[in-house]
């Protein structure tokens, strides 16, 4: 790939001039003396010693979700939040003088098929970082891929942590920083004593509810549980559950239900009576997307911890919001973890930038520590153990499918994916 | 607990069965026709149903933004239209792929399978690949509360009225109407229906298209307790074909019979188990039961 | 010698030569590694469309649950590999060492015992092979004894196919639930995720699917190919003739199991995991389509169908994902529409008249044309030379 007369520093074609002009015109607060000469500085057989597709204009990246199939509802966000990153950094003059062009795959839903292209991006196109993956699922289905290949991926979604790889970065929470502190917001401030702990059955709720109880019966000593369910994914009926639930009488509503059961179970529980005047209810996976088909209406009153809401006042997230509803139309919303997908480029650019190279190793090495002041959701700083540092909110919905933030943690909290005490 | 606690949850326990009940034959009704009485495995159900959603949810937004002081009355119309515009499919449908597959039972499966998945792409180039929300009508939300502690779902007893009323005019038209006589005579004997001066091809037609019409109710009504997305109609398929089954394909009271039986069976396991065991335990009594009774519950004295 | 040749073009020996050199010889000459090893994993798809040839074609069974046997297959050499994976040092950071990972995330404190027989190759390989063949005996056994066909088939074993779904995602302590069993590594201490183990996986496929081809073609001809067949067309005559015909059709439902799982193992060891996404409904239909886009009459045709689909779906969805669905919904109704007899029919209908037209008049032009032209397309090239007969020839036979 390295061409060896890279190494000369060769006069800027036209187009690369344009290129750099346009980088200054983007971001003058940016322009440094070495970017305009990038490959004078970086030459290319110097930041990419490992043959991954990076030449003296373009280093090109992967992006791995599901464009089709039953997760496309949740990954079209991350995907165009991934992009708009891409698009900025590249308007600012791209990383170390370099465009970065997106090869799309699609995993279609299906985690073979992940795997499948996974390998294709690393070991054909050699792909200097993916952005990509949403469920556990995928995520393990191309891990020993990337232990492999020893690729980088940068994955977006709150998860259920008990995971910690080199070959990836974690740009969503792991399960104690969405839980722990919520519940304890939820004991002091709700004063819930008693906890009715739902979710879908798969492993995701059923590991954040084990963290849950034990926080609630043993850790934080806040109270009992008094009922714990899961259902199949794609359940549509919850109206025995309801029932359940109306004979538990719990001050608190604890649910991670997924996917088409999510509407399911808010139009249900609505119907029966149960809103957010009378009842307190507090999930993890209800976010903006989410709420598109829940229906404000159907979730209001009712609370949701997450890192980042669309609607968080600050200067980062303003311009964050504006740009992608430029880029996507004014209807488009964003998530939390379509946050977390905007966070994974700028975290890749700081830390190949730090690193002065592309190389997946000395990217991964120079990762830990990284901070990034400008990111929506606020300052997040990069853990040694590849999670980012981060606060936790709570916010409540309004009937406009909007979300108020109520409470936000005064210090960003430590990622532990495998946690002492909750296993 | 006291005695009215345990009373009001025994009948909310028991409308919770009746809920489920009336989506599952609402979902079965439409499978019921097309494949209890003309054969056809129509795995493209589920999205006839979702057409039924998203006509609701194009006529809320329309009437949001050019009438919104109709917002309350919208509902009724957009039923009959999911009806009528799912019925057309449906007959556009026969015309093009299921007529050239009548003596072929099993390939109308397969064909009806990559039609639905042609028309997922369809909902998801169109709609996009999220879900949408519906806004309904005030009067379909919340809960009607006889007494304190008392909760009936208002949706629950929408879908359970609308059910009847489906149910009882597919009963009606099938024993009473000429279309009714049609068809029974076709499916009794099809050589000797056409002798005697029935066209049974439009009669298939027509029986196809209203089958695919009654899913499109299906999927309007559910927008009041389900999900509307490109992909919402695979949750009920293999439900509605369980059912049909299960009740003997051919026979509407089987259906009838073995959605009440399903339903009960199933939210009476939940309100026991967890959610998870009693969807296993449910689907296991099927097919043991199916496995020793094959014709299902009701098998029709139709020879075939 | 004229009796040896009528025997090798009627037992199609011709056209499964072919599909070997191209298996075994053409694909491993002209691909990278990354590119065979897909084609070994259409390949292990392919095992179930052969299976679907013996049960659909000749049987005349539509099953939509043969998922269910491709993953249990599966499943039953991940849990080996698996347990290999998680030996007491690589596991040391769990609070219960050598157990698998997901196990020690669900406070499981020790292996369940239903796992322990794998922690042996041949026993793990037995029930590879076994455990499906004796659940397909199971439901196919109380299903035909009471005449259960057709329809009612393909949706008991569709309710099949959700119920251990369920039940695999709701038991994740002990079989890894939805994310399946992941990160597998060694066979025996041999690392199965390099490169040269992936040749050598691949080979080992290869040569297994020809091996099943042959036994099917084997059973095909014999005798008890002829009942099937004659079963499938007029099972009442089968039956009044003194035959128990529920007992043929249990035999071809546990056969196409049984090869169903074999693809199912060989998936594991070259793709490196095994999730319940291969049990369930949508998987099983697909698995249907390969046999009827290869030709539900042809085994060679089946895995024709199995490579073809899915490189399309590898191609398209690379380049048009939006596209693929449309592709993918044509395909179905095209085939079931146009070609009910798939890609095997299409070169019985049409390139064997063909090459018949160019051979009959070859003295007079042959100085105008080459003699040798090629055949008109790749997939007709590629299609079997002497496909089999159908229903008529072979009650004949």
């Amino acid at each position: 790939m390295a061409d060896k007369k890279d190494t000369i520093p060769a006069p800027l074609t036209d187009e690369q001039r344009r290129k750099v002009l346009l980088g200054m015109a983007a971001a003058p607060a940016l322009m440094v003396p070495g970017v305009s000469f990038a490959n004078a500085q970086f030459p290319t057989a110097k930041v990419n010693t490992t043959k991954l597709a990076v030449t003296d204009t373009e280093v090109i990246v992967g992006q791995l979700h599901s464009a089709t199939g039953t997760m496309a509802i949740s990954e079209t966000g991350s995907i165009q939040a991934e992009q708009l990153a891409i698009d900025q950094i590249n308007a600012m003059g791209g990383i170390l003088g370099r465009k970065i062009k997106v090869i799309k795959e699609d995993g279609a839903s299906d985690w073979p098929t992940f795997a499948e292209k996974s390998k294709k991006l690393l070991v054909n196109d050699k792909v200097a970082c993916v952005f990509g993956c949403w469920t556990s699922a995928s995520r393990k289905a191309v891990l020993p891929v990337f232990e492999k290949e020893n690729g980088l991926l940068y994955y977006p979604t709150f998860y259920e942590g008990l995971e910690q790889s080199k070959n990836v970065i974690y740009t969503g929470q792991e399960a104690t920083q969405q839980i722990i502190w919520g519940l304890d917001w939820a004991s002091k401030e709700k004063k819930a004593k008693t906890y009715f702990l739902i979710g879908s059955d798969y492993i995701w709720p059923r590991t954040s509810m084990k963290i849950a109880r034990k926080h609630i019966e043993s850790v934080g000593k806040l109270g009992s549980v008094v009922g714990e369910e899961y259902y199949p994914l794609g359940h549509t009926n919850f109206n025995s559950l309801i029932n359940k639930i109306k004979v538990a009488k719990p001050d608190c509503i604890f649910a991670a239900v997924v996917g088409g059961s999510n509407v399911a179970f808010y139009k249900q529980l609505k119907a029966a009576g149960i809103t957010g005047v009378k009842q307190f209810l507090l999930t993890l996976s209800v976010t903006e997307d989410e709420m598109l088909g829940v229906g404000g209406e159907n979730f209001a009153g009712f609370y949701s911890s997450m890192k980042y809401f669309q609607s968080l006042d600050n200067a980062n997230n303003k311009a964050f919001v504006e740009a992608f509803k430029k880029a996507y139309g004014p209807k488009s919303v964003i998530g939390d973890v379509t946050q977390a997908g905007y966070l994974g480029p700028w975290l890749w650019k700081a830390a190949v930038e730090k690193a002065g190279s592309f190389d997946v190793d000395k990217v991964v090495a120079a990762s830990p520590g990284i901070e990034l002041k400008s990111a929506p959701e606020g300052y997040v700083k990069l853990h040694e153990n590849h999670h980012l540092w981060s606060k936790a909110r709570i916010a409540q919905g309004m009937p406009d499918g909007t979300f108020k933030v109520v409470a936000e943690s005064g210090e960003l909290i430590e990622p532990n994916p495998f946690p002492k005490g909750y296993q | 607990m006291s005695f009215d606690e345990i009373y009001n949850i025994a009948l909310m326990q028991g409308f919770a069965g009746l809920s489920l009940f009336s989506v599952l034959l609402l979902m079965g009704l439409g499978l019921a026709i097309i494949f209890g009485q003309m054969g056809v495995i129509n795995m493209a159900h589920g999205e006839f149903m979702t057409i039924g959603a998203y006509t609701i949810f194009l006529f809320s937004s329309l009437t949001e933004s050019y009438a919104p002081g109709l917002m309350q009355a919208y509902f009724p119309v957009a039923i009959l239209a999911a009806f009528l515009i799912a019925f057309g499919f449906g007959w556009l449908t026969e015309w093009a792929l299921i007529r050239h597959l009548y003596k072929r039972p099993l390939d109308t499966l397969l064909a009806t399978w990559g039609l639905s998945l042609g028309m997922q792409q369809v909902f998801r180039s169109t709609f996009g690949p999220k879900e949408v929300s519906p806004t309904l009508p005030d009067w379909l939300m919340g809960s009607w509360s006889p007494s304190e502690g008392l909760d009936i779902p208002i949706n629950g007893l929408f879908v359970l009225a609308l059910t009847l009323l489906v149910t009882g005019g597919v009963l009606l038209a099938l024993y009473k109407s000429r279309w009714g006589l049609r068809v029974r005579a076709t499916v009794a004997n099809r050589p000797m229906a056409n002798a005697t001066g029935i066209n049974t091809k439009r009669t298939d037609r027509l029986t196809y298209a209203i089958g695919c019409g009654i899913a499109g109710v299906a999927g309007a009504a559910f927008t009041t307790i389900g999900s509307t997305g490109p992909t919402s109609g695979s949750l009920y398929i293999v439900d509605a074909f369980l059912v049909v089954t299960f009740g003997g394909a051919g026979s509407l009271l089987g259906t009838v019979a073995s959605a009440f039986g399903i339903a009960q069976t199933q939210s009476i396991a939940e309100f026991f188990l967890t959610g998870s065991m009693a969807k296993v335990l449910t689907l296991l009594l099927i097919v043991t039961i199916l496995m020793i009774r094959p014709q299902g519950l009701f098998a029709s004295k139709i020879r075939r | 010698m004229d009796a040896f040749k009528s025997w090798i073009a009627r037992s199609g020996t011709g056209s499964i030569l072919l599909l070997a050199l191209l298996i075994v010889v053409v694909f491993p000459l002209t691909m990278d590694i990354f590119r065979l090893n897909l084609v070994g994993k259409y390949l292990t798809y392919a095992f179930v469309a052969v299976g679907l040839v013996m049960l659909w074609g000749y049987g005349g069974i539509l099953s939509l649950g043969q998922g269910v046997f491709f993953g249990l297959g599966g499943y039953m050499m991940a849990m080996f590999l698996k347990l290999e994976a998680s030996d007491p040092e690589a596991t040391k950071i769990q609070s219960t060492p050598g157990i698998p990972d997901f196990m020690d995330w669900n406070q499981l404190t020790e292996l369940p015992l239903w796992w322990e027989p794998f922690r042996h190759l041949p026993l793990a390989l037995i029930a590879v092979v076994a455990v499906p063949m004796v659940l397909a005996f199971i439901i196919s056994f109380a299903m035909f004894k009471r005449r259960v066909g057709g329809v009612y088939f393909a949706i008991i074993t569709q309710a099949v196919a959700l119920i251990l779904t369920v039940l695999i995602i709701g038991q994740q302590g002990y079989t890894g639930g939805v994310n399946g069993i992941t990160d597998l590594r060694t066979l025996l201490g041999w690392d199965i995720r390099d490169d040269s183990a992936k040749l050598i996986l691949y080979f080992v496929n290869a040569g297994l699917l020809i091996g099943v081809i042959v036994l099917c073609r084997w059973i095909q001809m014999s005798k008890l190919g002829t009942l099937l067949l004659a079963m499938r067309d007029k099972e009442d005559r089968v039956r009044f003739s003194g035959y128990d015909v529920a007992m043929f059709k249990v035999f071809a439902f546990v056969l196409a199991a049984g090869i169903s799982a074999i693809g199912g193992a060989m998936f594991t060891l070259q793709v490196g995991f095994m999730s319940p996404s291969f049990v369930g409904i949508v998987p099983s239909i697909e698995m249907v389509i390969f046999a009827a886009v290869g030709g539900r009459m042809s085994l060679v045709g089946a895995v024709y169908g199995a490579l073809l689909v899915n490189f399309g779906k590898t191609y398209f969805s690379e380049s048009a994902p939006d596209l693929w669905l449309f592709l993918m919904a044509a395909l179905f109704i095209g085939v079931v529409l146009a070609f009910p007899n798939g890609l095997a029919g299409l070169y019985e209908s049409h390139v064997k008249p063909w090459f018949a037209r160019r051979k009959a008049p070859k003295a007079a032009p042959a100085a105008i044309e080459p003699p040798a032209a090629p055949p008109p397309a790749p997939s007709h090239k590629s299609a079997p030379p002497a496909t089999l007969p159908g229903g008529v020839q072979g009650q004949s036979a």
